[in-house]
């Protein structure tokens, strides 16, 4: 019971949060409200048993990422006299009616007929958990059947690190 | 859990949209992130009948989003050395 009520709050938050970033016209403002979005995103995966991607959440979204985001929008000057950067309303029109269509098929195929594997009743991922612990739970896949994907996104990362290095410099 | 699944769906949607009626680049990223997080929302809310895998991809989608954001912020600020501005409409250098 108390389980709802804290996922229908912090599903509100997150919901207002995202809706403030997409509107307010000042960039500092819109990744502020994106760190609120996070934070609520970041409650509600502890809500769903999810105890590590919470965390995670917040050390690498609310965190680092966002910190990022918000150097570039200083580095760059952004934060004040900012130009108002909406489009016109025929923009406005065409995104609120595509979104709201969006929004029906994916209710519609949420709220569709269950598969036989929707109405199991074991919680697979809660068995885990109590197996491995909380961080195991994740890390022995990872280290056992997600090995090659695992070293594939460490490839990646380097190459990222590299690459945003090269396109941001001047002169190398 | 539906109630999650539909959490996703309609953060999934503001992103979206978010992404049809700014102009700012950073703020296109930030509505990008948005929505990469509706989907990792749906990933963690299925986990429970599905099995821990959905929680070992989410892990993946946020080292991806970070190299991500990386990149596309250095482009970003190579664009703005160009042009001193932002808008996507400085962006359009290799559109047909």
């Amino acid at each position: 019971m108390l389980t709802q009520i804290l996922f229908y709050f912090f599903a509100g938050i997150a919901i207002v949060s995202a809706l403030m970033t997409i509107s307010r016209r000042n960039p500092v403002a819109s990744a502020l409200w994106l760190v609120s979005t996070f934070f609520a995103l970041a409650a509600i995966y502890t809500l769903l048993g999810a105890f590590f991607i919470g965390i995670i959440q917040i050390l690498v979204y609310a965190g680092a990422i966002m910190i990022l985001f918000l150097f570039v929008i200083m580095l760059l000057n952004l934060g004040n006299d900012y130009e108002p950067d909406f489009r016109s309303s025929v923009w406005k029109a065409t995104a609120a009616g595509s979104s709201l269509v969006l929004l029906a098929l994916l209710a519609r195929m949420i709220a569709g007929p269950a598969t036989p594997n929707q109405t199991a009743s074991v919680d697979l991922a809660a068995a885990q958990v109590e197996q491995y612990g909380a961080v195991g739970a994740i890390g022995v896949p990872m280290f056992l059947e997600y090995v090659v994907p695992l070293q594939v996104t460490g490839l990646l990362l380097l190459v990222a690190v590299v690459g945003a290095v090269v396109l941001a410099k001047r002169k190398i | 859990m539906n109630a999650a699944l539909f959490l996703s769906a309609i953060l999934f949607v503001i992103g979206a949209a978010g992404v049809v009626v700014r102009r700012n680049a950073i703020i296109l990223f930030m509505c990008v992130e948005l929505m990469l997080n509706a989907a990792n929302l749906a990933f963690v809310a299925l986990s429970p009948r599905a099995g821990i895998d959905g929680q070992v991809i989410v892990f993946f989608v946020i080292a991806v989003a970070a190299a991500e954001a990386a990149v596309g912020l250095a482009i970003i600020i190579s664009v703005f050395r160009h042009a001193e501005s932002v808008d996507i409409r400085n962006f359009s250098l290799l559109r047909w």
